[in-house]
C-alpha cells in the first residue's frame, strides 16, 4: 500500500505570549496514513487531534519534524497548492466555509482557483454534487439548507478539486443525528467508490466503528493505534484518557465485571446481541 | 423581524431584461442617467419616460414594486419639489402668499426635478430588480477589469462584495439569536429615548462583531484550503459573454441618448 500522508517526529506549538514558554500541542507524532484507507482520529478536547489534522494540508506548519503528503514536504512553499489540491479539508462550522451564495458557485470555487477550464468546471461541479447526493440543489441558496446538507455541499466543494484525501476536522460536531448520518454515509461512499482516503477527526465514538483504523491522541502524542476492535477493547486505558467507549463495549465490559463470559470486541449492536445470546445459551 | 430584510431586491424572471449581460445593463443604466441629466423639456422627458416604460414592460416587473422603491426617497422628493417650487425666482409669479411665491420657472423646475429623481431611482431599481447580486458583482468586476492596470484591486473588491452578500443572511440570523439571548437575560430594546435605545444595542453589536471576526478567520482558512490565492490565473464557472441582444440593447441605448441630447439642444 502506498502512503498518503506521513508525519515524522512532528512537533507543533501555537505561538505563545511574549515571555512565556510555548505549549506544544503535538509532541512527536509518527504516523503514516495509507492510500484509500478510512482512518478515524479520536481524542478529547485539547488532545491535539485538530492541530494534527491542520498540519496535513499545510494550514499549520510543523515547528519540528516533517509532514509529507504523497512524498511532498509541507514546508516547501512551492508545493503549497499541489498539497492543498490533494488533501481537501472540511471544517466544523458549515456556515464559515461556504464562500458563494449559490450552491453551484460554491462548489466551483476550488476548481476556479485552480484555473480549470470552464467546461471542465461544469462537469466537476455536477459530478461532485451527484457524489454527495445534492444534485437537485444546484441553484439553491446555501443558507436555506439544513446543517447536514450544508456540510455535504462543503464536501462537494472539496471533491471538485479531485483530491486524493479528505480530512474532516470535527465536521459532524455541529450537526443533529440525521445530519451526522448524512455526512458519514456520504464520506463512507466516497471512500468505497472513489477510493478517496478519509481522515475523520471526531470525538464521537460511534463514528469510529466502521473505520479501518483508529488513532487515539492524548496530550499531543499517539496513545493508541489499531483497528476498532483492538482499540475499543482497551476499555480502562480509553477511560483514563477521558474518552467513553461505545455503548456496546460498555455493556459487554459491565457483563464481564459481573462474571458473564463474553468477548469485548463485538462493536455493532447486532454482534453484541449475538454474543450475549450465546452467553445466555451457554448458561 | 429581521428576517424581512431583503437586499438587492432581485425578482427572478426569464425575460430579455433578465437575460441581458449584467455589463450591458450597467452600461445602459449609465447611458440612461447621462441622458436623464441632459433632458430639458417636455419632449425629452417624455422620451425618457417612454424608455423606462418600455423597459419595465419588457422586464415584467410590476409597477407596484417599482413605485414601492420610491418610498424611501419620498422625503427627498418632497423636499426638492417644495424648495424648487417656492424659492425659484422667475419673471412671472403665479401665486403669492407673503414670502411664499410660486414663479412660472419654479413650477416648471419643481415638476422636472421631481420627475428626474423619480425616473433616476426607478431606472436604477430596474437594474437591481432584474439582476441577481452575483451577476451584478461579476459584471462590475469585468467592466472595471481595465482598472487593474492602475493597480486598482478589482478582483479583491468584487470578492469582498460577494462574500459580504453571502454573509448577510448568516449575520442577520446571528443578530436574531443574540437579541433573543440578551432578551432572555433581561435586556430591553424597545423602551426609552433614542440614546437609551442606541445604548441598548451595544450588547448586541459587541458579540456580533467578535463572532464576525471569528467567522472571517475561519472562512479565510477554508478558502486557503480550497486553493484560493487571489485573482491570478482564476477561471470562472459562468463566463460572461455578450450575445446579439446585448449589442442591440447597447445600440438602442446609445441612440436614445443621442436623440435626447439633440432634442435638448433645441430646448425641447
Amino acid at each position: 500500500m502506498k502512503t498518503m500522508i506521513e508525519t515524522r517526529e512532528l512537533r507543533f506549538a501555537y505561538p505563545a505570549d511574549e515571555g512565556k514558554e510555548p505549549v506544544f500541542a503535538l509532541r512527536g507524532v509518527d504516523i503514516a496514513i495509507e492510500k484509500g484507507s478510512f482512518t478515524v482520529v479520536l481524542g478529547h478536547n485539547g488532545s491535539g487531534k485538530s492541530t494534527l489534522a491542520k498540519t496535513f494540508n499545510a494550514v499549520l506548519l510543523p515547528v519540528g519534524g516533517k509532514v509529507y503528503v504523497e512524498g511532498m514536504d509541507t514546508l516547501d512553499e512551492n508545493l503549497l497548492l499541489a498539497i492543498r489540491q490533494r488533501v481537501g479539508m472540511v471544517f466544523q462550522n458549515p456556515d464559515n466555509q461556504i464562500v458563494a451564495n449559490v450552491v453551484e458557485e460554491d462548489v466551483a470555487f476550488a476548481p476556479e482557483n485552480l484555473g480549470v477550464p470552464t467546461e471542465e468546471i461544469r462537469r466537476r461541479v455536477d459530478d461532485a454534487l451527484k457524489a454527495v447526493g445534492m444534485s437537485e440543489f444546484v441553484t439553491h441558496a446555501p443558507h436555506l439548507l439544513s446543517g447536514g446538507q450544508k456540510q455535504r455541499i462543503a464536501i462537494a466543494g472539496v471533491i471538485a478539486m479531485q483530491p486524493d484525501c479528505i480530512v474532516l476536522d470535527e465536521a459532524t460536531a455541529m450537526l443533529d443525528p440525521i445530519g451526522r448520518q448524512e455526512v458519514l454515509s456520504t464520506i463512507h461512499k466516497l471512500n468505497r467508490e472513489k477510493g478517496i482516503t478519509v481522515v475523520l477527526i471526531t470525538h464521537h465514538m460511534s463514528e469510529a466503528e466502521d473505520a479501518d483504523r483508529i488513532i487515539v491522541m492524548d496530550d499531543g502524542r499517539v496513545a493508541m493505534d489499531g483497528t476498532p476492535k483492538e482499540v475499543f477493547t482497551q476499555v480502562e486505558e480509553l477511560r483514563s484518557m477521558g474518552l467513553t467507549v461505545p455503548d456496546t463495549v460498555d455493556l459487554l465490559d459491565r457483563l464481564r465485571h459481573s462474571g458473564v463470559d463474553v468477548p469485548l470486541d463485538a462493536l455493532t449492536v447486532e454482534a453484541c446481541a449475538d454474543v450475549i445470546a450465546q452467553a445466555i445459551a451457554r448458561n | 423581524m429581521l428576517k424581512d430584510i431583503t437586499l438587492g431586491q432581485y425578482f427572478p424572471g426569464n425575460t430579455v431584461a433578465h437575460k441581458l449581460d449584467p455589463r450591458t445593463k450597467i452600461l445602459l443604466v449609465v447611458l440612461y442617467i447621462v441622458a436623464l441629466f441632459c433632458a430639458k423639456g417636455i419632449v425629452t422627458y417624455a422620451v425618457m419616460g417612454l424608455c423606462l416604460a418600455v423597459c419595465v414592460r419588457i422586464s415584467k416587473v410590476g409597477l407596484k414594486q417599482l413605485v414601492r422603491g420610491l418610498k424611501p426617497v419620498l422625503f427627498i422628493l418632497l423636499f426638492t419639489g417644495i424648495l424648487n417650487l417656492f424659492f425659484t425666482p422667475g419673471d412671472r409669479y403665479l401665486v403669492e402668499w407673503g414670502f411664499l411665491r410660486i414663479s412660472d420657472v419654479g413650477l416648471r423646475n419643481a415638476i422636472f426635478m421631481v420627475l428626474r429623481i423619480m425616473l433616476l431611482i426607478m431606472g436604477t431599481f430596474l437594474l437591481t430588480y432584474t439582476t441577481s447580486p452575483i451577476s451584478l458583482t461579476d459584471g462590475l468586476e469585468r467592466l472595471l477589469n481595465g482598472l487593474k492596470k492602475l493597480r486598482v484591486p478589482v478582483h479583491e473588491l468584487a470578492m469582498m462584495m460577494s462574500i459580504a452578500l453571502r454573509f448577510i443572511p448568516t449575520l442577520i440570523e446571528e443578530t436574531d439569536k443574540i437579541m433573543s439571548a440578551q432578551k432572555a437575560r433581561g435586556a430591553d430594546f424597545e423602551s426609552g429615548n433614542l440614546i437609551q435605545k442606541a445604548k441598548a444595542l451595544i450588547p448586541i453589536l459587541v458579540p456580533l462583531f467578535i463572532s464576525a471576526f471569528r467567522r472571517a478567520d475561519e472562512l479565510a482558512t477554508a478558502m486557503e484550503c480550497r486553493c484560493y490565492h487571489g485573482g491570478e490565473g482564476r477561471t470562472k464557472l459562468h463566463v460572461l459573454q455578450y450575445a446579439r441582444r446585448d449589442y442591440i440593447a447597447l445600440l438602442l441605448g446609445v441612440l436614445v441618448m443621442v436623440l435626447v441630447m439633440v432634442l435638448a439642444r433645441f430646448g425641447l
